[in-house]
């Protein structure tokens, strides 16, 4: 059984409006990290939605775990399934760090001292410990997100989803905090879903899903970012290794296929 | 702007500081209470005392407390004026004379009492909200309230819309900012001499924070329904309020100072008798 199943899943956010997910199939397995890539108004964010039933489709089923979404138990997927939204400051519930990484494990109903343990090794886990009873509105955006992030491990999900959670970050934070989400995702065996515009941060995840206007248009493991044209038609950019092996086979170089990493790249250069 | 949000918490530890929210509340309460009793200088110097030792031990800085008074500015200045317009007192000694302005002793006297009372008004919950952190603040108020929920009014749902309010004023406040900048790199004129000129460039400040608030709203609601939130009734919680042997100590020496205050206004203890003492009033 698949940890998180769309079958043929359509839904629009209005009657007689464009879909903005139409016929859309994928699995996501106990343990596998997936990258969710797509130009803007592609549906990703639609996508992360469908997961923890905030949204319900219009035809086909969404399941996590084996549940429909359609059920009457959205309280049991969203503890399965935790989404951390895009802007941090829409998500913050609380106006102390520790108490809004709680907001979770409370709604649980979980007891007193257990809820201390889970947002302690959340905040330690996500390296916030020390902000504990910090003011959330005065932290830097990487550190935002982190107590985001931490918010949605309080609830120990089995998988995280990671709406463009680092979108608003400089590059040095994204891969900070990305590494951070990797390492617990290995670490807890959790899955993990990541909706992102870079190429270059999705290479990290076992699997990519590529949407084009709600559609699947790609999917499959790293490989899929060696089709630089593809993307290219839909307005993503391919990672700067394989842009740059494609011109300098362009210009009869004769460059591995395979290159996908820099390290890749440097390989094959000094062959 | 922000500087002036409520609700603002000041972290450290202190006695104040971990002293229960409940004990705290029914104090501040008592407190707003008791600053009505108060008319005399002497009376406002007890206060004055009590209120330097409370912020001492709570180790919050006393510039920062002194900085919430910013908010009352305004009507500290409109109070002075009203004062000074229609004081119907005593009209004896004129300290101060200018045209037909005429300034009399018994004047400046009630004004200082006046002003006093708003200040001290406004100090009591800055300290109650600077040592207590909203969510303390919400539980001791629902603790409180326990017994309206016997006749069915919904007081977790409230606590807790209480506490959502608290935490979203910072951010509104930086939102307004926000648009007012946005406006004013698009020449709109909010530092016109001519207030209605003001009052016309705040039109287009109202909308979109009406709208984007609304915005915010809805992404927070799917956030908290994200994190599990099915009503505030099953709620459990991280911190669980506990009397401590801090508490029984700052209700006796509350209750001290108040029996002071009372003295002073009353002066029922026949022994001593304040009427005599002449400074006093
Ligand atoms: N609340 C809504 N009401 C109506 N239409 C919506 C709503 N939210 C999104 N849409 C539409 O659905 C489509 C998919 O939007 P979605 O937010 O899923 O895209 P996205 O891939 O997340 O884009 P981005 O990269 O900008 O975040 C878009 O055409 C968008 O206009
Ligand atoms: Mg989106």
């Amino acid at each position: 059984m698949s940890l998180i199943e769309f079958d043929n899943v359509t839904f629009s956010y209005r009657a007689g409006l464009r879909p903005a997910i139409k016929n859309l199939s994928f699995t996501l397995e106990s343990g596998e990290t997936l990258a969710l890539i797509g130009h803007n108004g592609s549906g990703k964010s639609t996508l992360a939605r469908l997961c923890n039933g905030l949204l319900i489709p219009d035809k086909g089923e969404v399941r996590v775990d084996g549940q429909s979404t359609r059920g009457k138990n959205v309280f049991d997927i969203r503890r399965k399934v935790g989404v951390v939204f895009q802007n941090p400051d829409n998500q913050t519930v609380a106006t102390i760090i520790e108490d809004d990484v709680a907001f979770g494990p409370e709604n649980l109903g979980l007891k007193s001292e257990e809820i201390r343990k889970r947002v302690d090794d959340a905040l330690e886990s996500v390296g916030m410990l020390g902000y504990a009873k910090r003011d959330p509105f005065r932290l830097s955006g990487g550190q935002k997100q982190r107590v985001a992030i931490a918010g949605v491990l309080a609830l120990k999900p089995r998988v995280m989803i990671l709406d463009e959670s680092t979108a608003m970050l400089d590059p040095l934070s994204r891969r900070e905090v990305m590494e951070v989400v990797y390492d617990l995702v290995r670490k807890e065996n959790m899955s993990l879903i990541t909706i992102t515009h870079f190429t270059e941060e999705a290479l990290e995840a076992d699997k990519v899903l590529v949407l084009d206007g709600g559609e699947k248009y790609m999917e499959g493991g790293r490989e899929v970012f060696l089709k630089s044209k593809e993307l290219a038609s839909i307005g993503l950019t391919a990672p700067t290794a394989v842009r740059v092996a494609d011109a300098l086979r362009a210009k009869g170089l004769d460059v591995a296929r395979d290159v996908l990493y820099d390290e890749d790249l440097v390989k094959a250069l000094c062959r | 702007m922000r500087e002036i949000a409520l609700g603002q918490y000041y972290q450290t530890s202190s006695i104040v500081h971990s002293t229960d929210a409940r004990v705290k509340l029914l104090i501040s309460i008592a407190y707003l209470v008791m600053v009505f009793f108060v008319e005399t200088y002497i009376g406002f110097g007890v206060l004055a005392v009590c209120f330097l030792l409370t912020v001492f031990a709570s180790r919050v800085p006393l510039f920062k407390v002194l900085k919430s008074l910013k908010v009352i500015l305004f009507l500290a200045f409109f109070t002075f004026l009203m004062t000074m317009l229609f004081y119907g007192g005593a009209k004896k000694t004129v300290v101060w004379e200018w045209w037909i302005i005429k300034i009399y002793e018994g004047q400046l006297y009630a004004c200082g009492l006046v002003l006093l009372r708003l200040v001290f008004l406004v100090l009591g919950p800055t300290m109650l909200t600077f040592t207590t952190t909203p969510v303390e603040l919400t539980d001791g108020l629902e603790w409180l309230l326990k017994p309206l929920a016997l006749i069915g009014i919904p007081i977790h749902s409230g606590a807790l819309v209480m506490s959502m309010t608290l935490r979203i004023i910072p951010n509104l406040i930086d939102e307004t900012d926000r648009i007012i900048n946005a406006q004013k790199s698009r020449c709109a004129d909010f530092d016109s001499r001519n207030i209605f000129k003001r009052a016309k460039a705040m039109i287009p400040i109202l909308v979109p924070l009406i709208a984007s608030s609304f915005r915010k709203a809805d992404e927070l609601a799917d956030a908290m329904d994200s994190r599990c939130f099915v009503g505030a009734k099953n709620r459990t919680r991280m911190r669980k309020l506990r009397f401590t042997w801090r508490d029984p100590i700052a209700l006796i020496l509350f209750a001290a100072e108040f029996t002071v205050i009372l003295w002073l206004k009353f002066n029922f203890f026949p022994f001593v008798d304040l009427s005599t003492v002449g400074w006093i009033v």
